[in-house]
């Protein structure tokens, strides 16, 4: 951690400028993001906030190289994502993105700790998947297979699945959206230890403003523009918070 | 206004229309097969009865040596018979200009005045021969055709040794040559066998048949049985050199024609059961799918009051709406084939015209097999329809169970990547349904196998035939057993290098009631050229007393190796006697007795058993040996080996595409519908999963792995399953088929496992293109959103 409060030790690792995403549903077109620009610094930990339908998900989607903008420009580390075809995204992921959903994704015919492997059997320089379970303490659960494990447990195993790519950046889709409070918890600090032990760049959507205080940053989104952006000075602890 | 649950299922129809589609062609197939051979059947049938009945088909034929012209007027006092006719007819040697080889022929009696009593010649064209000319024939049109012979054109018919002028006045069919092949040959050669038809007081001149005949046919009163009229009718004709009568069953055209009907009753029944049979596990495996995918609307209508049997029949409708639509697919192209079939049939079947039958029971049997498809394929998903809860269906399935999968159990497991992990625990998840894809699969492969094969089958009798067990160029007949001067005179026909006698004696075997007239061949033990070789490809060793039995006409007479046999020769002083069966052998053509050569001497005091001779010859003397043979007064037939395996080759020319073509698109129909809807159901079930490992950086071909890799596991354990499946169809098949003409061998060709093997993984290859479109356009974003 550098002193000035943020997590993030200098250079961008993602840049969007002036973005634009608009869809065609049906006859009707719908403007998804309206023209937002938004850095995700090497190493820190963003917050994305808004309602449902505020465009975040799309933005999400964006940095992860699951979409593409309309207009406007997406940089990672200075390749143009927007001119990338199909081959270079999906490259750009395998190497650079771990995911995390909402709704975990995991292999339900794979055990938590096959879950894992199967990142890291393509990967170039992995963490051990035992390793990664560990981080997010589940070593002890590495062999049951996803019907035999709870919601959080579930999560934590798609964390660790994320992360034992090494990924420069870390995506949470509403991470503790199907979670309650204690188990929420346990995964949001598991993000957190993420971010701090291994500098992974770290962006969380979510419509929880609790959330929000364990950030460096926080970007409030609503109806497609950015509506607020703000710098926590501390960074609150996952452990800390209520909602 | 179309109710709203039945927009829902037209709209359900819609969208996976693709794999109704699959399943419908499925359902087409089966349906055509079983319509087409319907048709078929009736038609053939319809079409022979009428015919057999308007030209007065005998009942009972009977052959004998001279009959004097009274004994005539007895034959209509035989039980059950309600008419008699009486013929000259005679086996010749033909000269058909243009020919080198001698052909065979058949004369046969027309009366002086009026026409046959019994089968009836129908004229096809020309006119009817003057019973004041002895040359006049009319011919059978078959022959003409394959001759190219017009009207006025003329062949000889060698008679006696003397070259007999005839000359074409007219072309005919006969019920009796519906099926047109000479003695001995398997196939019908238009050109090596020809009928003619000519007065009767100058054919009964030609071979001393004045005031007698040698040839009777019986029709015998309405639901009259044969047996006791052939038992009096032999009786009668026994001090005229009675050779034995035989029912309508056993007449050679008729026999023909009545083998094919069998079969194409057999395909009625077995090949769309197999369609209908896989059809109905593909509705099942798609409706099941779509009761998971749809649980959560099934509650809510459910919930709001929809009572559990409209909701089953809700489902049961779709796969009604599917089979029923290949079903009136299936009824259209079969009606399609059976007019090329029949077209077919008409080739090898001469009838004068065709009656087609279409009945509304065929079109009702197809609707009826789609029903009982549709229903059985649906019932597993409307079961599950009904047992749902509503309250249970309102949240989501619990995630699916897996376990570790038995290969792995077993210690492979280091060696499996994630993917193919997924791949097997999916597969052994369901081992009902990977299964019944196997089976599916199987049969598509067994049907390829199944066609080939019947060629291979036929193809290696041809080979054991005339290259193992007759190793001779010419086979001549005589009209009487001969002596030796009849060995001597062809031994010195220049070209002719080899001579080896044919020594055997008509007779009838009797056990009990049972019985069958046979040749009883005496074969030397050192014979080089026809010999007597069993299925084991070996010749068979002679005892000196015994008597060697085909092992079907054994099974014919109900005898084994051990039992005693009464055996009645049917010429010379037609001496009788009991002799001990002494072993059996599995000849492949015909059925018949063999004995030692010195025995049946003695079983025939003395007189000569020479009945014709096996000849090699040089093959660059081939044009004037058979002119040779042409002259010669003791000659009846001649059957040469090399026009036997030339219309065998144009045989599998003509029918070995067509049949693999069409069992080819069978087999591709059935592959294509099972891997299809097993790949698109697959991709349904884990498009979620297979959208996370893409998220995650997999990239398509990588994703493809788990998808295909499921594909080809289950084709690469269906082929085996199929090519045994083939093979005991095959084996079954020929059993069925083994009658007292021939009996083919079970042989495949390693290239028709390889062709079968090869056409179900191009189906793969097919099925997995078309998926694969789909799975290029898995909708990352959207899928990751919901929860399945």
């Amino acid at each position: 951690m550098n002193g000035n409060g943020s997590g993030a030790n200098g250079g961008l690792a993602v840049s969007m400028r002036d973005v634009t995403k608009v869809y065609q549903m049906g006859e009707v077109e719908v403007h998804a993001l309206r023209g937002v620009s938004v850095d995700l610094e090497v190493g820190g930990f963003l917050v994305l906030l808004g309602p449902s339908g505020s465009g975040k998900s799309t933005l999400l989607n964006i940095l992860g190289g699951l979409d593409v903008p309309t207009s406007g420009q997406v940089l990672y580390r200075g390749q143009d994502l927007t001119r990338a075809d199909e081959g270079e995204l999906t490259r750009y992921r395998r190497r650079r993105v771990g995911f995390v959903f909402q709704f975990y994704n995991l292999i339900p015919s794979l055990n938590a700790r096959e879950n894992v492997e199967l990142v890291t059997e393509i990967s170039d320089d992995p963490l051990p998947a035992q390793e990664a379970l560990d981080i997010v303490g589940l070593a002890d659960r590495s062999s049951h297979f996803p019907s035999q494990m709870s919601g959080g447990e579930q999560q934590r195993v798609a964390i660790a699945r994320a992360i034992a790519k090494r990924p420069d950046i870390l995506l949470c889709d509403e991470p503790t959206g199907a979670l309650d409070i204690t188990t929420g918890i346990q995964v949001l600090e598991a993000l957190e230890r993420v971010n701090r032990d291994y500098g992974a760049t770290t962006a969380i959507i979510t419509h929880n403003a609790a959330i929000a205080t364990i950030a460096d940053r926080v970007v409030s989104l609503a109806d497609g523009r950015i509506s607020r952006q703000h710098v926590n000075e501390t960074r609150a602890a996952a452990s800390t918070i209520q909602w | 206004m179309i109710p709203a649950l039945d927009r829902k299922l037209l709209r359900d129809l819609w969208r996976v229309r693709s794999m109704g589609l699959a399943i419908a062609v499925v359902v087409a197939s089966g349906i055509a097969l079983l319509v087409a051979s319907l048709i078929c059947f009736d038609s053939l049938e319809t079409t022979r009865d009428r015919y057999y009945a308007r030209n007065e088909f005998g009942d009972v034929f009977a052959n004998a040596k001279r009959v004097p012209r009274w004994v005539a007027g007895s034959l209509d006092e035989l039980p059950g018979v309600d008419r008699a006719d009486t013929r000259v007819t005679a086996g010749v040697t033909l000269d058909v200009p243009g020919t080198s080889e001698p052909v065979n022929g058949r004369l046969i009696s027309l009366p002086d005045s009026g026409r046959p009593v019994l089968n009836g010649v129908t004229l096809r064209s020309g006119r009817w021969p003057d019973p004041g000319r002895a040359e006049e024939a009319i011919v059978n049109e078959r022959f003409a055709q394959g001759h190219g012979l017009e009207l006025g054109d003329q062949v000889f018919a060698v008679i006696n040794g003397r070259r007999q002028r005839l000359e074409i006045v007219g072309t005919a069919l006969s019920p009796e040559y519906v099926y047109a092949i000479a003695g001995g040959d398997l196939l019908p050669d238009p050109t090596r066998f020809g009928v003619f038809w000519m007065a009767r007081r100058h054919l009964a001149t030609a071979f001393d048949m004045e005031g007698g005949f040698n040839d009777i046919s019986l029709s015998l009163a309405e639901g009259a049985a044969p047996e006791p009229a052939i038992a009096e009718l032999d009786r009668l004709l026994e001090p005229y050199g009675g050779l034995g009568a035989i029912p309508r069953a056993q007449q050679i055209s008729h026999w023909y024609l009545q083998n094919e009907m069998t079969g194409l009753r057999g395909m009625a029944l077995l090949m769309p059961m197999i369609f209908l049979g896989i059809a109905a596990f593909l509705l099942n495996v798609v409706l099941r799918r779509m009761v998971a995918v749809q649980r959560e609307q099934i509650a809510v209508l459910k919930a709001i009051g929809y009572s559990n049997l409209r909701l089953g029949l809700h489902f049961t409708q779709w796969a009604v709406v599917v089979s029923v639509l290949g079903g009136i697919l299936g009824i259209a192209l079969g009606a399609l084939m059976s007019a090329a079939m029949l077209n077919l049939y008409m080739e090898y079947f001469r009838f004068p015209d065709l009656i087609m039958r279409w009945s509304w029971g065929h079109i009702l049997a197809a609707l009826l097999a789609c029903g009982a498809a549709s229903v059985l394929g649906a019932a597993a998903a409307v079961k599950s329809v009904v047992r749902l809860p509503p309250a249970e269906a309102m949240r989501p399935a619990a995630p699916d169970t897996f376990r570790v999968s038995l290969l792995e159990r077993l210690g492979l497991k280091r060696w499996l990547t994630q993917p193919l992990r997924m791949v097997l625990r999916n597969l052994s998840r369901r081992p009902a349904r990977a299964a019944m894809s196997v089976i599916g699969i199987a049969f598509s492969a067994s049907i390829m196998v199944l066609a080939s094969a019947a060629m291979d089958s036929f193809e290696e009798l041809m080979q054991l035939q005339f290259n193992v067990v007759q190793r001779q160029d010419v086979t001549v007949t005589f009209f009487e057993p001969e002596g030796r001067a009849a060995f001597y005179e062809l031994a010195s026909v220049p070209g002719v290098v080899e001579v080896e006698p044919l020594n055997g004696a008509s007779a009838r075997l009797r056990n009990g009631n049972r019985n069958r007239q046979v040749g009883i061949q005496a074969l030397q033990p050192d014979a080089r050229l026809q010999r007597v070789v069993g299925a084991d490809y070996q010749p068979v060793r002679f005892d000196r007393t015994g008597l060697i039995l085909s092992r079907k006409l054994a099974d014919v007479l109900g005898v084994a190796p051990g039992d005693t046999l009464r055996v009645e020769a049917l010429q010379g002083t037609r001496p009788e006697r009991d002799m001990v069966v002494s072993a059996t052998v599995d000849d492949l053509m015909g059925v018949s007795a063999y004995m030692e050569p010195e025995a049946l001497r003695r079983f025939l005091s003395d007189s000569a058993t020479m009945s014709g001779a096996a000849l090699g010859i040089d093959p660059a003397a081939r044009d004037s040996v058979y002119a040779a043979l042409k002259g010669m007064p003791v000659v009846a037939g001649v059957a040469l080996q090399h026009a036997m395996l030339e219309s065998f080759e144009t045989f599998v020319a003509e029918n070995m595409n067509n049949t693999m073509a069409i069992n080819l698109l069978f087999a591709m129909v059935i592959a294509f519908g099972v891997i299809y809807n097993t790949a698109r159901i697959s991709l349904s079930e884990r498009s979620r999963e297979l959208a996370s490992m893409r998220v995650m950086g997999f990239t398509r071909a990588e994703i493809g792995v788990v998808l295909f890799g499921e594909l080809a596991i289950l084709t690469a354990a269906a082929i085996p399953v199929g090519l045994g499946l083939g093979y005991s169809m095959l084996a079954g098949m020929l059993a069925a088929y083994e009658t007292e003409l021939f009996r083919m061998p079970l042989v495949t060709e390693p290239g028709t496992f390889a062709w079968a093997s090869a056409a179900v993984v191009v189906a793969m290859g097919l099925s997995a293109a078309v998926v694969r479109h789909k799975l290029n356009r898995l909708d990352l974003v959207e899928v990751l959103k919901t929860r399945e």
